[in-house]
């Protein structure tokens, strides 16, 4: 399988820039634990379970799901901070589990994380200043000590706060500034790859729009590749140049912006778009509405086969007895793991005169959404 | 549906309800003028600054607005379980049928409460008691308002899960709030909501702690029920998404104000004040991709501070000279919409 997601990963991958992070088939399990002086092991959560990806640089890759899809635990994978129970992250080529001491480090240095809640995520008793400049306590050659201060402060200003308030308090500031902190601090040691795990789902409406922003341009500036790790499939199209979705520890879905949201071909992912509200009441009834049955299954015990079939529509014996894979099947342009994989248009007005000037930019016709 | 809830054995003891004068004429539910303060340590705070609306049955109103505007004190103060103090109504009129609720003694005004408004909140696992099962919580209703006997008021715990789409309602209703999942927990809550048949039922953010599915199953199941029983429903939420798909109606809450109120088709195609406008091209769109995402600079006010004339003025594009010291009032817009912006005509042409 591994060979043949490479394969997806590099037709899907856009020309320019070259592979920083590579993911191939990474599992992590967690135990599940019985007993209290002598604890057996009685079940495993498979949290993320044969994921693979490749991160361009300066590319975007989102990833969404819904909670205890193993999203977030992918992202503590790819920041080392979780060691893989098998499968392999490799950072510019070199495989992160094997790294030891200072090499360890350095890998460290490269990667930095954006956490979702700007409160518990800072320090109370640090300065904005010192927990900025934090990083260069744990690597200490990356910045000599009399540059700190100054480092710190073109910092507070590339993220659009005052240099001038690197002696307050987290709490003296709103949410938005304080994942404005949150983003300074991850840039401290000029990394290629940042992980955003729910950066932007804290805050409110008219604050988002300004650290979305600020993500866009630092990713300009400083050629970032970002994982964004999201569960507002409004928020990763906008900011996403390729999205990976996720079900209950599977990637089931993978593709560029474009062909998830416009061309989804996997159940579970017209699923989760045709949920999505979209901010204009004439579209209301004239879109393509899928309700799923049930809730998500336990990752103790998935289903066997295919891990959606239990809430989907389409599923049949087959379904139950092979897994499909995350691969390219005839006739779809991206890898999507259903057996019974078509096109249907979700996101737009089923109706063509309602069709706004996005889908028009697509020149999508409409007439693929007859597969209902 | 409307079989199982007149059923009877409910409503059999007299309440205090029965000697008001309830105008069935009147709208189902008017808020005039509502002003709530809070007293605290910073100084006097307006969380709610002359809000009015009127809402009918089998209507949908949507206060939209950021945390802290004052939505969910609005609703707080409409079902009459504000803390008091800290806040204190500071005038205006909340009437449900033409009586004013605000008037009433407590001990009436319970007997509003649950029998004709009923509130569904938004985190379900803290509003459910975790040491009783639901099955006692649903039938608690029945059994303080309506006098029902254990017996009773369990069965109609299950005819109310049955009626929210809980499978197997007849043995979950001895399982405890924790054994349930998000989106079956807020089920729980629209049925206790719906326990004593109101007329009314307000929802404060009621899918914004559940995924994508399953706030699309529970927004389904909130409008089904909302039209079959012809309730009036007020959707408190910041979710312009949400309010697009099943508002009649919406006011634009912000600063404790509100700002602009129109038809739902109205105010998307055509907003009439500043941070409507602003709001609506600062999300991103699911059907779209690529479009630029206008920041609104700063930060909403606090409420102890506000500044004077129109509290959107310093983040506000259209803001000139005498928006920093008249506040404006609610103007009316033709289409039978009000706006709270000097500027209305302006932005409604841009």
């Amino acid at each position: 399988m591994s060979t043949e997601m490479s394969e997806q990963n590099s037709k899907l991958a856009r020309a320019d820039g070259d592979v920083v992070l590579q993911v191939t088939d990474v599992k992590k399990y967690f135990p599940v634990k019985k007993g209290i002086v002598f604890q057996r092991t009685v079940g495993q959560v498979q949290a993320v379970d044969g994921v693979s990806l490749e991160l361009r640089r300066g590319e975007t890759l989102g990833v969404v799901g819904e909670s205890g899809c193993g999203k977030s635990t992918l992202g503590r994978l790819l920041m080392g901070l979780e060691r893989p129970t098998s499968g392999s992250i490799k950072l510019n080529g070199r495989e992160i589990a094997d790294l030891k001491g200072p090499e360890l480090r350095k890998m460290r240095r490269n990667i930095q994380i954006v956490l979702q809640d700007p409160y518990s995520s800072l320090d109370p008793r640090m300065t904005v200043g010192d927990i900025v400049g934090e990083p260069y306590h744990v690597h200490p050659d990356a910045l000599a000590g009399r540059d700190r201060r100054t480092t710190v402060q073109e910092l507070l200003d590339v993220v659009g706060l005052d240099p001038s308030h690197v002696n307050r308090y987290p709490h003296q500031f709103s949410g938005g500034q304080r994942q404005r902190i949150g983003i300074a601090r991850a840039l401290a040691l000029k990394p290629e790859i940042i992980v955003c795990d729910e950066p932007v789902s804290a805050l409110d409406v008219s604050v988002q729009a300004q650290v979305v922003n600020l993500f866009e341009q630092l990713q300009e500036e400083f050629g970032l590749s970002y994982v964004f790790i999201a569960h507002d499939l409004s928020v990763v199209r906008h900011i996403s140049d390729r999205v990976l979705v996720m079900y209950l520890g599977k990637g089931v879905e993978y593709g560029t912006e474009a062909e998830i949201y416009e061309h989804p071909t996997h159940p579970y992912t017209q699923a989760l778009l045709s949920a999505v509200s979209v901010p204009d009441p004439r579209l209301r009834g004239h879109r393509d509405h899928i309700v799923l049955e049930g809730d998500v299954p336990s990752p103790v015990d998935p289903p066997s086969g295919c891990r959606f079939r239990t809430r989907c529509w389409k599923a049949e014996d087959i379904c139950a007895t092979d897994e499909p894979m995350l691969v390219t099947r005839d006739g779809a342009a991206h890898p999507s793991a259903c057996h019974f994989a078509t096109e249907r248009d979700v996101v737009h007005a089923l109706d063509r005169d309602l069709r706004t000037e996005g889908a028009h930019m697509f020149g999508r016709d409409g007439d693929s959404t007859a597969s209902r | 549906m409307t079989d199982i809830l007149s059923n009877g054995h409910h409503r059999a003891i007299r309440t205090p309800l029965d000697a008001l004068a309830f105008d069935e004429d009147a709208p189902l539910l008017e808020v005039r003028d509502l002003q709530v303060e809070f007293h605290t340590r910073d100084g006097l705070a307006h969380a709610v600054n002359g809000v009015s609306f009127v809402l009918e049955a089998g209507e949908t109103l949507g206060i939209l607005g950021e945390s802290g505007c004052g939505k969910s004190v609005t609703a707080q103060a409409i079902m009459g379980i504000l803390d008091t103090p800290p806040a204190k109504i500071a005038g205006g009129e909340v009437r449900y049928r033409g009586v004013d609720l605000l008037s009433l003694d407590e001990s009436v005004r319970r007997h509003v409460r649950a029998n004709r408004i009923a509130m569904i909140f938004q985190d379900a696992l803290s509003a459910l008691n975790p040491v009783f099962t639901v099955g006692w919580q649903l039938g608690e209703p029945a059994r303080k308002h309506s006098g029902a006997s254990r017996a009773d008021a369990r069965r109609r715990a299950v005819e109310l899960l049955d009626m929210v789409g809980i499978p197997a309602a007849k043995e979950r209703v001895s399982d405890y709030p924790h054994q349930f999942s998000g989106g079956m927990r807020q089920r729980v809550m629209i049925a206790m909501a719906l326990a004593l048949e109101p007329d009314v039922i307000i929802a404060d953010e009621p899918t914004t702690a559940l995924d994508v599915t399953v706030q699309a199953q529970v927004m389904d199941l909130l409008a089904g029920l909302q039209k079959e029983l012809q309730l009036g429903l007020v959707l408190i939420t910041h979710d312009m998404g949400v309010v697009a798909d099943v508002a009649d109606k919406i006011c634009v809450m912000y600063a404790g104000g509100a700002v602009e109120q129109a038809n739902v088709y109205d105010i998307y195609e055509k907003p009439a004040h500043p941070y409507t406008k602003a709001l609506l091209e600062s999300i991103p769109r699911i059907d779209q991709k690529g479009q630029d995402l206008t920041v609104i600079k700063g930060l909403p006010p606090v409420l102890t501070d506000r500044p004077p004339g129109c509290s959107f003025n310093p983040r506000c594009q259209y803001a000139r000279g005498n928006c920093a010291h008249d506040e404006p009032p609610l103007y009316d817009v033709p289409g039978g919409r009000k706006s709270a912006c000097h500027y209305w005509e302006e932005v409604l042409g841009s």
